[in-house]
């Protein structure tokens, strides 16, 4: 039975909205992988908080509605407790570059096998307009009315140094190219990461300025580490450039799960696991 | 009575901690009940380390302040634990170190003739302590093959030159006992959430609650669980709801704190309703405080944690013993009512070490949540008569199961209308009222002492130890609640029924519960607080009440 895959909620993005094609893109996937066998009932979708993460309430699969900034320990949560699971975590610039940094990073160096995308529209959206840390030098924000005074930080150079095993940039009007990066994180055993370009229809709306400016990546060695990061800093998220989308860098590590493994026993073998650890404080 | 106290001194990095758990295991094996303190200060070398070894025939909790025997590494030893000796206090000590009156161990010698490294020179002092408390050498043999973990035969060697070099100068009389099972209670707390089905520990170290992550860690394999230590107390509770969501039983554990870190995480399982234990060990705060002592000023903080209201299940045992039953206790209502359910421990009970009569524990076990059938549509939130709403995990065909932190419906999507905001609402606090009325099944509340006595003393938490001990000798009732939160009202009025005179005792500045008892009713007419790290002492305790009753 193929199941429905948006819910009924009503959609409260605003027209014009980036996430709609991130929500297409996913959706598309997951009809994809339904399509080949794979039940949905092993899906699980996690989002933070802010404008990106109601795609949980229209998304009928398993979601963890988590809060800001947070998404990503709760996804490495529900890794590590069923292995079994695809986990894939929806999360904001907002969220994962600032509130929640500290966890993108070490879920890279730690290279949980979950899939993060970072639905990147450069501004808080759902707090009505504040720069983000990937706002352009000099952004006038709500709570930065002269400008921002501090430059933005490179979120792709940052999980390469990281230790990220699957990093990767997309744009939504680049709908396919998006599906396919998607597809590529969600099959890469380890850590992948995406960062979406989306506008912010409202309060950082630059269509006409990504799309002058993307170009797909062709002739790069993505499992070459030195190439990757001299790709990933031709656009810093602040010059005015070209800017590249593709797959940085890829390469296959044992994952934190893998490696974690799991010591499950039954009831009556650790009951006496137990009886044992007593006779020895004796 | 046979009761004595033997402390062990040193400086840190001496093996003050194995060397008194060595000499607990002696006195265990001669029939003796056991209480070990261990007080050390935030370092790693040098700085003054000293355990109390205390045995008794009775069931103990405490340390009185002289001791019979005063085992001294060093000259500081002597020095700062002056005030402990009497003129019967047995010295043994290394003469190469230390000038002090009683038996002067030649430790170097020793070595030397067994060309013995170092780091064996404890063996040499518990030897000569053996010898002096009369324990047959037979009884070291066993001790010592029992709990060294290498180079058992040399360090035998070491101890029993010193244990003939030593008279028995202070023999004692076998106790009551057959050897019992000596845990910490951090060691008591793992159990116990071990039995009750523990899948996943996450913590990040902070003391006293490290030791439970190492011990932990040390027998995952045993016991079948997985053990992670991520970047920061955030990310524990986060990865904790991660797994209590995927349907693994998790605990987190912390000090005051890392706990501060982990309230929004506390507050979010509140409202997405995911089972969770905190283990949450006290020290003296605020802020960074004393790290490595004691304290109970976290009390209104645990009770009050997290934005918004949802019920909470707090234990606070006051031994081993207890903490072993409680933990479980606190896992199994975790998953039953889908809330958090803390332990709240301090420094004195987690790295204190206790007998533990294993056979007087209740019996407990993994009691399974109410799970869903798996007919119909899946409701995460369904609104029941108790509030509980039927579990399932990802993976479980033709459930969509969907968690939220936002005010949600029934099946988990946002909403943000009146009505369904205090439906949800009602249905989470209703979980409560069935709680409240499970837990006066349970002993919330223990009377000990004088049961009729008309002054009693009210304790929470480890201080029970010294409560007890001194209600003995003065006559009193001692009044012990183990659940703070739902508050054991009806169990608490029954349990001070014909006191005239109610005495909190408490390790902090304030009085936490004695304030906490007000608001229900229940007005402590005086409060002995200690707030300066330390626990409290029989001798201490006694004077203050004195001052109070005389």
């Amino acid at each position: 039975m193929t199941r429905q895959l948006i819910t009924d909620t009503q959609n409260t993005w605003c027209p014009g909205c980036g996430n709609f094609s991130i929500q297409h893109t996913l959706k598309n996937v997951l009809a994809g992988m339904e399509v080949e066998g794979k039940s949905l009932d092993d899906v699980v979708l996690v989002s933070g908080i802010g404008c990106h993460a109601k795609i949980v309430d229209y998304l009928n699969v398993n979601t963890f509605y988590s809060i800001h900034g947070r998404a990503i320990p709760v996804a490495t949560g529900i890794k590590l407790a069923n292995p079994d699971l695809t986990v894939i975590c929806c999360s904001g610039d907002g969220d994962s570059y600032a509130e929640g940094l500290d966890h993108l990073i070490f879920a890279a160096k730690r290279n949980i096998d979950i899939t993060v995308l970072i639905h990147n529209n450069r501004v808080y959206g759902l707090t009505t307009g504040q720069y983000t840390p990937t706002s352009p030098l000099g952004f006038k924000g709500k709570s930065t009315p002269s400008g921002t005074a501090e430059y933005p930080l490179n979120p792709i150079e940052l999980m390469l140094a990281s230790g990220a095993t699957y990093v990767a940039r997309g744009y939504t009007r680049k709908m396919d190219h998006l599906k396919k990066l998607v597809l590529e994180g969600i099959a890469h055993k380890g850590f992948a990461f995406i960062d979406m370009l989306q506008i912010c229809a409202t309060f950082f709306p630059v269509t006409d300025y990504y799309s002058s400016r993307v170009y797909e990546l062709s002739d790069h060695n993505r499992t070459d580490f030195e190439s990757a990061c001299t790709k990933a800093r031709e656009w810093d998220y602040n010059s005015d450039t070209k800017i590249a989308l593709g797959t940085f860098f890829e390469r296959s590590l044992p994952s934190f799960d893998e490696k974690m493994g799991q010591h499950r026993i039954d009831a009556a073998e650790r009951e006496r696991a137990i009886q044992e650890f007593l006779l020895t404080r004796i | 009575m046979k009761d004595v106290s033997v402390l062990i001194g040193g400086k840190a990095g001496d093996g003050i901690n194995s060397a008194g758990s060595l000499v607990a295991y002696l006195l265990n094996h001669i029939g003796y009940n056991i209480y070990l303190y261990f007080e050390y200060p935030s370092l790693i070398r040098g700085g003054h380390n000293f355990a109390i070894v205390r045995g008794s025939e009775k069931s103990i909790g405490t340390c009185w302040n002289e001791v019979d025997f005063l085992l001294a590494l060093n000259q500081e030893t002597i020095e700062r634990h002056k005030d402990k000796c009497t003129r019967e206090t047995v010295i043994i000590s290394n003469a190469d170190l230390v000038k002090a009156p009683g038996q002067g161990i030649l430790v170097n010698e020793i070595l030397k003739a067994e060309n013995a490294p170092e780091i064996m020179r404890n063996s040499a002092i518990i030897g000569g302590f053996a010898k002096a408390a009369g324990i047959e050498w037979a009884v070291v043999t066993t001790v010592f093959q029992d709990h060294i973990p290498k180079g058992v035969d040399l360090n035998l060697k070491v101890a029993k030159r010193a244990y003939d070099q030593v008279g028995k100068v202070h023999p004692l009389m076998p106790g009551p006992n057959p050897p019992r099972t000596l845990l910490t209670g951090n060691e008591a707390i793992g159990l116990g959430l071990v039995t009750a089905g523990l899948d996943t520990y996450v913590s990040y170290p902070m003391t006293p609650s490290s030791s439970l992550l190492h011990f932990l860690a040390e027998q995952q394999e045993k016991f079948g669980i997985t053990v992670v230590h991520p970047e920061n107390e955030i990310a524990v509770i986060l990865m904790a709801l991660g797994c209590a969501y995927a349907g693994k039983r998790s605990a987190v554990g912390t000090s005051g704190g890392g706990f501060c870190l982990m309230t929004e995480g506390l507050s979010l399982a509140g409202m997405a309703e995911l089972p969770i234990v905190l283990v949450v060990s006290q020290r003296t705060g605020p802020s960074t405080g004393l790290p490595t002592y004691t304290g109970q000023s976290d009390l209104r903080f645990i009770l009050h944690a997290g934005q918004g209201e949802y019920p909470r299940l707090i234990v606070v045992p006051g031994d081993a013993q207890e903490s072993v039953f409680w933990s479980a206790v606190a896992m199994n209502v975790a998953w039953k009512y889908q809330i958090p359910a803390f332990i709240l421990a301090d420094k004195t009970l987690s790295e204190g070490t206790y007998s533990v009569d294993a056979a007087a524990i209740p019996e407990i076990k993994k009691v399974d949540p109410f799970l869903w059938p798996g007919t119909g549509q899946y409701l995460r939130y369904a609104d029941t008569p108790n509030g509980i709403s039927p579990l399932a995990f990802p993976g479980t065909m033709g459930a969509v199961i969907k968690v939220n932190s936002y005010a949600h419906n029934e099946s988990g999507i946002t909403i943000e209308d009146a009505d369904h905001v205090k439906q949800m609402t009602k249905k989470r606090m209703r979980k409560e009222e069935g709680l409240t009325r499970e837990m006066q099944d349970y002993p919330c509340v223990t009377v000990s002492g004088n049961p009729d006595a008309s002054t009693a003393l009210l304790c929470w938490g480890s201080p029970k130890g010294v409560c007890n001990e001194i209600a003995v000798i003065l006559g009193l009732r001692v009044v012990q609640p183990l659940v703070l939160s739902p508050f054991p009202l009806v169990q608490l009025q029954n349990a001070v029924r014909g006191v005239k005179r109610l005495i909190a005792v408490e390790e902090n500045a304030t009085g936490q519960f004695a304030a906490l008892a007000e608001q229900y009713g229940i007005v402590p007419d005086e409060k002995i607080l200690r707030y300066d790290g330390r626990p409290f002492s029989p001798d201490y305790l006694i004077e203050k009440i004195s001052e109070i009753i005389l």
